[in-house]
């Protein structure tokens, strides 16, 4: 395996020793909290308030783990001052900030995929208490593979968050580095409306600099087809393909920043 | 010495890579367009309710809400103007409850009170034709401050300029001359609109003061735009009679500019305030262009019957 390789499963190891995947158990209870609290008070529309709520929690504790592991990546390792003894290792400081990179992605991934099957074991566990009418009238499959799609653009948006997380995570505080990539996924999430901006101002330069940040600032909107997936309105392959390609080539802009902030950083 | 990325081309690395970024934004846009129809809604839509969710924060809360109640009107109406409000099926159905969610988060909003009532009471496709909510807006805003005698002008002109009904706009103007600090001109406003309801010159007179008085520039052009559709309607007048001169000697409309201009009758095709080409109907009727930013000429006010 190589350095890269070896660093990134030592992080998720490390992950997994600080019980990240606590939040499993939260992420359990909330869904099976969730499908009964809402088979008491909704009429009709529970299985997709259960899709709707297992989407977005899978989302929102993505993201809680991408932001916070994220941050302390490489800060904590230069707070503690291990990085002077990995340093002194034949590992090159490009690897470092990859490796660490991987291994969140890897820990990111199993998070993924077991809220992804846990929502898939509630659905089912929904079937086999109510039976075959659970599916009437309902607008896809109880079991849509569609939701999928879903996931799966969820981690990209994750990856980048990750890798916004590590760039600040190289020359900022902890705390700085959280407030910043919080900042910028909010920012990212509206940075859709800034397309429009000159229908609504006068100042062409105020125009232009709009158009220019919605160009610089990633735009989270596209990685969110939860809505269209749970209503079954089609998300077809080739935009799934080209919003993957557009947060890789976000994050490999953002990785080559990190690692050229990193190599110059002085720890003296 | 290991080698290291140098800074200048890592920036110019990450510039190319944010330019791929961009390549593969707009060919998902082109493939995948957005959707336009994306229903708008208010998840709250108890003011109190939101007030008190926001308690501490209420001043930019209603910030906020103002800033979606302009992008909804604005978006709206852009929508509406493209597509046309009847055949689209578009409406300004959260309108109302938007400005009234601003308004009672942050109940001294002139500005909300002011423009909303504007935006409320313009007819279908630039507005949802609402004078009664309008109304209603400004009231809310006169019951927290009394004394605000532009509100109980803006009611005037609403009464006015809307409803056509003079009784109630004269009322309305004396109303806001009783008030300390209301200008002179309130009080001869008050009389004319009484006298001369539904004359153009008095219809001419409420929007110069309107746009001499206005505090934002939103209002000055909102009264400047309705004096320029005040000189269509007579720029109209005027260019037919001359279509129905031509219409009476050669027995049947002219169908366009070209058989009038070649009678000599005119110069050329004639332009609106604007600068949008008149348009002329199969029948000789004279009306503005859809893509003038004038379009839709107001509803005429009603003259007042003479005095018996």
């Amino acid at each position: 395996m190589s350095v890269v390789g070896w660093i990134g499963v030592n992080v998720f190891r490390e992950s997994v020793r600080d019980k990240v995947l606590y939040n499993l158990v939260a992420f359990a209870l909330l869904m099976i909290g969730a499908s009964f609290l809402i088979g008491q008070l909704t009429a009709g529309q529970d299985v997709k308030i259960i899709k709707d709520l297992g989407l977005a929690a899978t989302s929102i504790f993505g993201l809680f783990i991408a932001v916070f592991i994220g941050i302390g990546l490489v800060s904590k390792e230069v707070e503690r001052r291990s990085i002077y003894a990995l340093l002194s290792k034949p590992v090159e400081r490009y690897q470092i900030v990859l490796g660490k990179y991987v291994g969140l992605l890897l820990t990111l991934a199993v998070n993924l995929a077991i809220m992804a099957a846990a929502i898939y074991v509630v659905l089912a566990g929904i079937r086999w208490i109510e039976g075959a009418t659970v599916t009437a009238g309902l607008e896809t499959p109880l079991l849509d593979p569609a939701m999928l799609k879903a996931v799966v653009l969820t981690f990209v948006e994750l990856a980048v968050v990750t890798a916004i997380a590590l760039f600040f995570s190289t020359f900022s505080t902890p705390l700085l580095s959280a407030a910043l990539t919080l900042a910028l996924w909010v920012a990212g999430r509206f940075s859709a409306d800034l397309r429009n901006f000159n229908q609504v101002v006068d100042s062409p330069a105020a125009a232009w600099l709009a158009k220019a940040l919605f160009f610089v600032l990633p735009n989270f909107g596209q990685f969110d087809v939860r809505a269209q997936v749970v209503h079954g309105q089609a998300v077809p392959l080739g935009y799934v393909a080209l919003a993957s390609a557009y947060g890789v080539t976000y994050i490999l802009a953002l990785l080559v920043a990190a690692v050229t902030i990193f190599s110059r950083r002085d720890f003296k | 010495m290991k080698p290291q990325l140098q800074v200048p081309a890592a920036v110019a690395i990450a510039a190319l890579l944010v330019g791929a970024c961009a390549f593969f934004q707009n060919t998902r846009e082109a493939r995948y367009p957005l959707s336009e129809d994306t229903e708008e809604s208010l998840y709250i839509t108890s003011g109190k309710t939101l007030a008190r969710l926001t308690r501490g924060y209420n001043a930019i809360a209603a910030d906020l809400y103002w800033i979606r109640t302009i992008q909804y009107y604005g978006g709206t109406k852009r929508k509406a103007a493209t597509s046309g409000a009847q055949a689209a099926g578009i409406d300004y159905k959260l309108l109302y409850p938007m400005l009234d969610l601003t308004t009672t988060l942050d109940r001294r909003f002139n500005i909300a009170y002011r423009f909303g009532a504007i935006f409320l009471a313009e007819a279908p496709p630039g507005g949802p034709g609402r004078p009664d909510l309008a109304i209603a807006l400004l009231q809310k805003g006169l019951s927290e401050r009394p004394d605000k005698w532009e509100y109980m002008q803006d009611i005037g002109f609403v009464h006015y300029w809307w409803r056509h009904d003079y009784t109630a706009a004269a009322r309305w103007f004396n109303r806001a001359a009783d008030t300390p600090g209301a200008p002179w001109w309130l009080r001869s406003l008050a009389a004319s609109t009484l006298a001369e309801g539904g004359d153009r010159r008095a219809s001419r007179q409420i929007w110069e003061q309107l746009r001499e008085t206005a505090e934002v520039d939103w209002l000055r052009h909102d009264a400047e735009r309705k004096l320029l559709q005040l000189r269509a309607l007579d720029d109209i007048d005027a260019l037919q009679s001359v279509v129905d001169r031509f219409t009476a000697a050669s027995g049947r409309p002219p169908g366009g500019w070209e058989p009038i201009v070649r009678a000599g009758l005119l110069r050329g095709t004639p332009i609106d305030p604007a600068q949008t080409p008149y348009e002329i109907d199969a029948a000789g009727r004279i009306h503005v262009s859809m893509k003038s930013p004038l379009f839709p000429l107001p509803e005429e006010p009603q003259r007042l019957p003479p005095a018996s």
